[in-house]
Order: C-alpha cells, then sequence, then structure tokens
C-alpha cells in the first residue's frame, strides 16, 4: 500500500528550483531561522528573493537544536545589538503570531538560586534586566517561588521570576517565515552550497544548484558563515567557533511539574542548563556548552546525557520517575566574539549576519529589520511593499487545538504525538514542503514521541516513498541488491 | 455526559481480546474494546516469526491472521469492537477522553480494562552515544516496514541484543534481503536460552558478547558502529543499528493520568485481580510486565476479565492495597499489590512473578509479616521468568515482601 502524497509539492519545488534564473534583488544565504526571516523580510518590502540553502530542508543547520524560548533580553549585555534586536524581533513576534496562527505558551521563567552565593547575584541580575528594559520582574523569597511551581527542589533558595519569558514553537515560526516570503515569490533553492561568489556591480553566485544572480547579498549562514563570507570574496572578519549543546527531552508526564522555564543564575562562562516545558508538552533539559572544531558532527554523548538527567532530577526531583523521549545535540555558530557579528559592505551590497548564538529564535526577526535597514543605505532597490499574505500554520502546540480533536481527520499515525494522517498529508503538500525526514518531523512532530517510530517510522517511510534523496527504505526486494 | 458502559477494554492484542471475550462469557452486557490501530492483534500483527494460538486457540497462527483470528473471536462473542480509536487520556472516574477519525469523544466505563502492551526501548531512551542517523530502529518498527509495507530500511544492520525478539529480528532481516554485520549484547551471555542463539553463529554472523556500543556514526544514514569489548574499541561498518527486545510497558496513559506506574518496571501496579490502586482500573498482558508470549497475555487477560466480571456482579468498596516490597536486583514483582478481605471468587494471578535486572545467583524469600513463606535458590538470568505461587493467606498480610540474598 503506497500512499501517494506529496509527488506534486515536489514537482513544484523543482520548478521554482528552475525559476532562480534571472536576476534577483537579494540572495539569502542559509535558510536558519535568521535567513528565513530575512527572505520574508525582504519579500514583504517588494523584494525580489532567492534563498540559498546547502542542506534539504531549512533548519537543517544550528536552527534546528535549539530550547525554543521566546526571551525578553532581561539578561543581554545592555545598549548591545544583540539586546536591541532580541527585543526588537520579540515585538514583532508577538505582533505576528496570531496571524500566522504560532503559538506561545506564557510560561515566564525563574531564575533560581540554589545557594547564597548565586542569590547574591540576583538583585544585579534585576537591575540589569530593568535597565535593560524589562519590566516584569519580581525576587521571589523560596516558599513564594515554590507556589507557582511546587516540584520545584526544596533546596531553593531565592528566584527572579522573569513572567515575560515564553515558550514558542522553534520550527514552525521560521517555516511561516519562509511559507510568507514564498508566498511573496521568493525562490527557496535547496541543495544549493555557495561555490563562490563575485560581485562587479552586481553578484554572480556559483552554487550547488546552479547560477544564481542577485543584486544585493545577505549572508546568514550560521556555523559557515565566515567560511561564505570567505568564497563572497569578501574580508574575513570573525570565525566561527561551534559550541555544541546536548538536550535531553523527558516524556509529557514531565509536564506537569514544569509549568515554567527554570533558569540557572549565569555564570561568565555558560548561561547554564535549562529546564523548560516545550510548546509541544514535553520538557527540555539543556543545553552544554561544549567547544568543538566540527561545524557538522553534533554528537550525543552518555555520559553528558546522564550528567543532564541528574541535574534535572536535582532542580525538579519528580523528573527523576520520567522516561526519556528523545536526546539531540545542536551546534550554535559562536565566534571568538560574544557579540553578534554583523557587518556591512556597502561598496559590495552585502550584509553578513554572523555569529548569533543562543538568541537567533527571539532576534531573528529583528535581525531582520535590521538587515533591510542596511540594505536600504544601498540604494537602487526601492519597490512597492506588496499586500502582506495570509499564511495560516498547523498548530502542534498542546495549547491549543490540535488536529487529532477535529472531526473526520483521516487516522492518528503517529500514536505518541497524536498526529493525523491529515497532518502529514498537509506537510508532504505545503508549499515548502520537507526534504527530509527530519523536515517532516519538524512540521509535524511525526517520531518525535517517546517509541521514537516503533509504531509509525514504517508508515511514514511508506508514505514519503520516492519524494526523498535519501528515502527512510527501499522496496524489500531491492534490499538484496 | 457520555453513556456508561460496564466495561471499558483499552488494547486489543491477545489480553485485552481475552479480557472482552470473557467479560461477555460470564455475561457482563456492555463490553467495549478499543484499539489505536485499524484492526486488532497488538503486537502479533506484525511478529512474522512467532507462531501465535497453540494453547488459546489450538492451531498456529503468524503475525496478522493471528490478529484476524482475535477480532473473529471478539465479535463471536458480542464485543463492541471500536478500531481506529486512540485513548487520549484516562480519567480517575472511569471517563476516558478518545479520539476517532469523527473527532474526540468522551467514554464512561463502570470499570476499565488497560491492556496497552509493550514496546522496545529505543535508541534515545538508551541514551547511546553518537550521531543520530537515518537507520537506527527498533524491531517492531522493521517488522512493520516488512509485514505492512513491504520496505527495508537498511541492508547491512548491526543488531542490538540477544533476545528472542533480536533473533526474529535476524530472520526478518534475512528473510527480505539484509544481511545482519554483527549482533551485539552488553551481557556477557546471551539472554535467548540456548539452542536458539546459536542462530547468528550458524547464520554466519558474528556475535559479540560483553560488548557495548560507544558511537554511532553517519551523516545522513549510518555509516559505522563503534563496539568497546573491555579496553578495546573496534569499529564496524553497517548502514543500519537494530535496536531489539529491552522491552517496556506501554503504559504512558497511567504516566501521563493519576494512575501512576512503579519505578523499576514502568507498568501499573495491580492487587492479585488485576486491579489497580483505583478500584475503577485494571490491567493485563504486558502493559504489566515487558514481556511474555501472546498466549501467556491472552491467559492472564481471560483471568482478568473473570476478575472485573465478579467485581461487577458482586461489588464491594475495595480496600486499601497493600504493597509488595523488594529490592534489586529483582526489578518487578506482578502482582506488586495484595488487597485483603475479598470476596471475589478467584484471583486473577495464583503465583507472583518476579523478574531480575541482571544475572544473579542467591536466595529468594517470600516473607509474610516477616516470617517466611517460600523460600529458593538458585541462579537467575535477566528477563526470565521466575513463579512464586502465592500462600493462600498473602493478600491478608500486613507487611509482604521478596528478599533476594545473593551468593558470595
Amino acid at each position: 500500500m503506497t500512499e501517494c502524497v506529496g509527488h506534486e509539492a515536489h514537482a513544484g519545488a523543482q520548478q521554482r528550483a528552475r525559476a532562480a534564473e534571472g536576476r534577483f534583488d537579494v540572495a539569502v544565504i542559509g535558510a536558519g531561522v535568521v535567513g528565513c526571516a530575512v527572505a520574508r523580510r525582504f519579500a514583504l518590502a517588494g523584494a525580489r528573493v532567492v534563498l540559498i540553502e546547502k542542506g534539504a530542508d531549512l533548519l537543517s543547520g544550528a536552527s534546528k537544536a535549539n530550547s525554543a524560548i521566546l526571551h525578553t533580553g532581561f539578561d543581554a549585555p545592555p545598549d548591545s545589538l544583540e539586546h536591541t534586536l532580541v527585543q526588537a524581533g520579540r515585538a514583532e513576534y508577538l505582533e505576528i503570531a496570531d496571524g500566522l496562527n504560532l503559538p506561545l505558551v506564557q510560561t515566564g521563567a525563574l531564575v533560581c538560586a540554589w545557594d547564597a552565593q548565586q542569590a547574591d547575584k540576583l538583585a544585579a541580575i534585576e537591575a540589569q534586566g530593568r535597565r535593560n528594559g524589562v519590566q516584569k520582574l519580581r525576587l521571589l523569597g523560596a516558599k513564594e517561588a515554590r507556589q507557582s511551581m511546587p516540584h520545584l527542589s526544596e533546596r531553593l533558595v531565592q528566584a527572579l521570576e522573569v513572567a515575560d519569558e515564553h515558550v514558542i514553537d522553534p520550527w514552525s515560526a521560521p517555516l511561516a517565515y519562509l511559507t510568507q516570503a514564498v508566498a511573496l515569490g521568493a525562490v527557496f533553492l535547496r541543495h544549493a552550497e555557495l561555490v563562490r561568489g563575485s560581485f562587479d556591480g552586481g553578484w554572480q553566485l556559483q552554487t550547488t544548484a546552479g547560477r544564481v544572480e542577485a543584486a544585493s547579498v545577505v549572508n546568514a549562514a550560521g556555523l559557515f558563515g565566515d567560511l561564505v563570507d570567505e568564497r563572497l570574496g569578501l574580508p574575513r572578519a570573525f570565525q566561527i567557533r561551534p559550541r555544541k549543546g546536548q538536550f535531553v527531552v523527558l516524556d509529557k508526564a514531565a509536564a506537569r511539574y514544569v509549568p515554567r522555564i527554570v533558569l540557572p543564575v549565569p555564570t561568565e562562562i555558560t548561561k547554564g542548563i535549562v529546564v523548560c516545558p516545550t510548546a509541544f508538552g514535553n520538557v527540555l533539559v539543556g543545553p552544554t556548552a561544549e567547544e568543538q572544531e566540527d561545524r557538522d558532527r553534533a554528537t550525543v554523548e552518555q555520559a553528558t546525557l546522564e550528567m543532564l538527567l541528574r541535574k534535572a532530577a536535582e532542580i525538579v526531583p519528580a523528573l527523576a520517575a520520567i522516561p526519556v523521549t528523545a536526546v539531540y545535540a545542536g551546534l550554535r555558530p559562536a565566534t571568538e566574539d560574544k557579540a553578534y557579528r554583523v557587518f556591512v559592505r556597502a561598496e559590495q551590497r552585502a550584509i553578513t549576519l554572523g555569529g548569533i548564538r543562543s538568541t537567533g529564535l527571539s532576534a531573528a526577526l529583528g535581525l531582520a529589520q535590521h538587515a533591510l535597514q542596511l540594505h536600504a543605505g544601498f540604494g537602487g532597490t526601492e519597490h512597492p511593499a506588496p499586500a502582506v499574505p495570509m499564511v495560516r500554520m498547523p498548530n502542534l502546540a498542546e495549547c491549543r487545538r490540535r488536529d487529532w480533536q477535529a472531526p473526520e481527520h483521516g487516522e492518528i499515525v503517529c500514536h505518541c504525538e497524536l498526529v493525523t494522517k491529515r497532518e502529514i498529508v498537509a506537510a508532504l503538500n505545503s508549499p515548502v514542503p520537507p526534504g527530509d525526514f527530519g523536515g517532516l518531523r519538524r512540521r509535524t512532530r511525526a517520531g518525535m514521541g517517546r517509541c521514537q517510530g516503533f509504531y509509525c517510522n514504517a508508515r511514514l517511510a511508506d508514505m514519503t516513498q520516492d519524494l526523498w534523496p535519501v528515502p527512510l527504505a527501499v522496496k524489500a526486494g531491492d534490499a538484496a541488491r | 455526559m457520555s453513556a456508561t458502559h460496564d466495561v471499558i477494554v483499552v488494547g486489543g492484542g491477545p489480553s485485552g481480546v481475552a479480557a472482552a471475550v470473557e467479560l461477555r462469557r460470564r455475561g457482563v452486557r456492555d463490553v467495549v474494546l478499543l484499539d489505536r490501530e485499524t484492526e486488532l492483534g497488538g503486537a502479533t500483527r506484525h511478529c512474522s516469526h512467532s507462531p501465535f494460538g497453540m494453547r488459546e486457540f489450538h492451531r498456529v497462527y503468524l503475525g496478522a491472521s493471528y490478529g484476524r483470528r482475535l477480532q473473529q473471536e471478539a465479535l463471536a462473542a458480542g464485543v463492541d469492537v471500536r478500531t481506529s480509536h486512540s485513548v487520549v487520556r484516562l480519567g480517575d472516574d472511569g471517563e476516558l477522553l478518545v479520539s476517532s477519525p469523527h473527532g474526540v469523544s468522551s467514554l464512561r466505563g463502570r470499570r476499565i480494562v488497560t491492556s496497552t502492551g509493550a514496546r522496545e526501548t529505543p535508541r534515545s531512551a538508551r541514551l547511546v552515544s553518537g550521531d543520530r542517523p537515518l537507520g537506527v530502529l527498533t524491531t517492531g518498527a522493521l517488522q512493520s516496514y516488512v509485514a505492512f509495507h513491504g520496505l527495508m530500511p537498511f541492508r547491512r544492520p548491526l543488531i542490538v541484543g540477544s533476545e528472542l525478539v533480536s533473533l526474529s529480528a535476524v530472520l526478518t532481516c534475512i528473510g527480505h534481503g539484509a544481511r545482519p554485520v554483527a549482533m551485539v549484547e552488553a551481557n556477557a551471555r546471551a539472554t535467548a536460552r540456548q539452542p536458539l542463539t546459536w542462530l547468528p553463529t550458524l547464520l554466519g554472523i558474528p556475535f559479540h558478547r560483553g560488548a557495548e556500543i560507544v558511537d554511532i556514526r553517519g551523516h545522513q544514514r549510518v555509516e559505522s558502529v563503534t563496539l568497546r569489548h573491555g579496553e578495546r574499541l573496534s569499529e564496524i561498518e553497517c548502514d543500519g543499528v537494530l535496536f531489539t527486545g529491552r522491552f517496556t510497558p506501554e503504559a504512558s496513559l497511567h504516566l501521563l493520568g493519576d494512575l501512576g506506574v512503579a519505578a523499576g518496571s514502568g507498568a501499573p501496579l495491580v492487587d492479585q485481580h488485576g486491579r489497580l490502586q483505583n478500584p475503577l482500573y485494571f490491567a493485563a498482558g504486558n502493559v504489566l510486565r515487558a514481556i511474555e508470549t501472546g498466549g501467556w497475555a491472552f491467559r492472564e487477560g481471560r483471568s482478568v476479565g473473570r476478575a472485573v466480571a465478579d467485581d461487577l456482579a458482586r461489588p464491594a468498596a475495595a480496600r486499601e492495597p497493600v504493597r509488595v516490597h523488594f529490592d534489586a536486583p529483582i526489578k518487578l514483582v506482578v502482582p506488586g499489590l495484595l488487597r485483603s478481605g475479598d470476596r471475589l471468587a478467584a484471583h486473577a494471578f495464583r503465583h507472583f512473578q518476579l523478574r531480575m535486572t541482571r544475572a544473579a545467583a542467591g536466595r529468594i524469600t517470600l516473607l509474610l509479616d516477616g516470617i517466611p513463606a517460600w523460600r529458593y535458590s538458585g541462579h537467575w538470568l535477566p528477563e526470565r521468568r521466575i513463579l512464586v505461587p502465592m500462600p493462600p493467606g498473602a493478600p491478608e498480610a500486613g507487611r509482604i515482601s521478596f528478599v533476594f540474598e545473593e551468593n558470595a
């Protein structure tokens, strides 16, 4: 039984790829959360946009693994670009989320002090937060803090409540940005690694998916930002130093114990390990911060995962009894400097958005606004702004109605995450269909649950036969060959 | 408000069907059987190598045909069978939230039997190190690929585990054009019994005992696995990793609600009648103790079905149960609760079933109020069934415990 879906959408994507011929106003390099937001912002401004991605899908690099928090910027370096853009990005997210049907889980956060030394630092963190324009901050005694989260360990000494730190869906948001851009005519070019670029009044970009011409470029290449600058022939202004973060995702049974984001008191070295609810009803523990050379390989390590589980149980003892659903690791595009590395080369009509580490999800829309402003300085590409296309994302968040709650959903394919056949078919036929299994998982949550595909993996393989360059499986008879 | 049914059985594998059929046979009128799949049978549907049905139906069925026989039995007995119905929540008051293709509804049962079975522990929950490429899966997933879709996810997998299901996985691979490159068992000896464990050797598949995976490599698909035997590391090229066995109860509904599960086994605790702490709820089959054979689950379902019928016929306020205590290396005891003063006719469980977490030699003693009631010395292997006859007076004891004294 093969359920043929998605082929049409796939063919459509191929066609759009061919449409990359012709000259674009701007080529955005890298379809991470920042690249997607930039593509959207320029498309909304009327520009002809091409988004160049070397992977099979958006979010193939740093953006696929983060802690899904919409930050307030309370702990950002004051008066930094990061601080400004986190707040601008957050403000725009809050403005557009409803229209795009994106969730906002209003959890709030507790910065928890577990000893007197940490408690001493809370006042300074609060002061910094206020200086950063974050108003809803409250120093809470242990008792008060535990009233809002009764399962926090009794070892708690004091906490700073940051009421506006929230949780969002880290994959649907960038997908919504890109979907909106595509609805405005932006071209999303996959499997298109930048080989070389040259500027001669306009950009000639050689990619593994063909040549692209554009008036300007925006480098949002994340973990490869420095290399992309080099390939564009731009001066090398920074160096990526990948920083790995490992995470553990706990079963949905954990959610009742963790209604809020639990942040540690940051040290000089790291923001530390966070225990936080996800929009999907799980609990996330992580990330670690491990420097490494490799930009591609993000491995999980048993000893580290065990440490994260111990840490989670220290913070919320009830979590000790909760099974692990998933583990993952991601790389943050850190550089030799903590700050965002934004560079403008007006004479080459190039903007580099580099070194966007853990706040990328929150700041992406702000970075996009910033890039558009910088680009205005180049002159020469004024367009009338088109009407904003209506885009509604399928909801995956537990706080809103999911498809399994609606009539005629067909059937539930992924039982752990309650993903319906209708949702999977819709994702495969969407304007930006998944380019690989990870992309389907991120769009639907199918296979993301506690059984990790024991029940649905084969069905998904069947539903996606012949769609992807790297299929889940081949015909049993062909396996022998 | 939803209509109230006499009994709702959640899960249509061998134990759930047996419970539902037994309830009907004993005159319970309104028995609803819910299963989230499109057909009954549970895990037996994709197990193409284990024969089922010898004890209960006196003939041998393979894979999906056994499920169809279960379906016939259920329908013939007048069970209201509803497939493609996923239970999303188990309410303390017997109200279930159910999603079906038509949408969401509530069903209420005077009694609920949960027979949700078991599944294998995936790579993530085993915390195995390495990349996370395609081609890492469990036997259940592999067998679904083959049995339902005619697909194969790899050609040269490494097989992790040496339980019965691991050997079934080897046969599934060989029968469908894949060639396992090796079998790996962390323990010093295979979990399954001889002579079955000779199978890999007979097929020329290297069997590494006392070895564990320390790394999985692969950019998109699995490319290689690194094993550690003691101090020695070795790399094996393969295009898939199959994690077999290490079954865990599919008790997420219990865990998500307030019914709860026991820490060591991950299973809901039941008393001698298969009844949970919450007396509206019963459980049977592999959700209690991952795992037993389909035939075992069937008989257990039937016994628990009888107890439920009895409970409905002679309702009495259920007393607070007494917990059965035990320590490592005992992994679980079923039943893990006992209730005194019960007027139900016969126990659904006439034995305590124990399992060990690891190989251990020593003496197991059952203490009732501190007095030894049963004692046996022996050598036990992990995942093997240990049966201890339940003394008639056990449910009346105030303290019940199993003590293991390991040989020095």
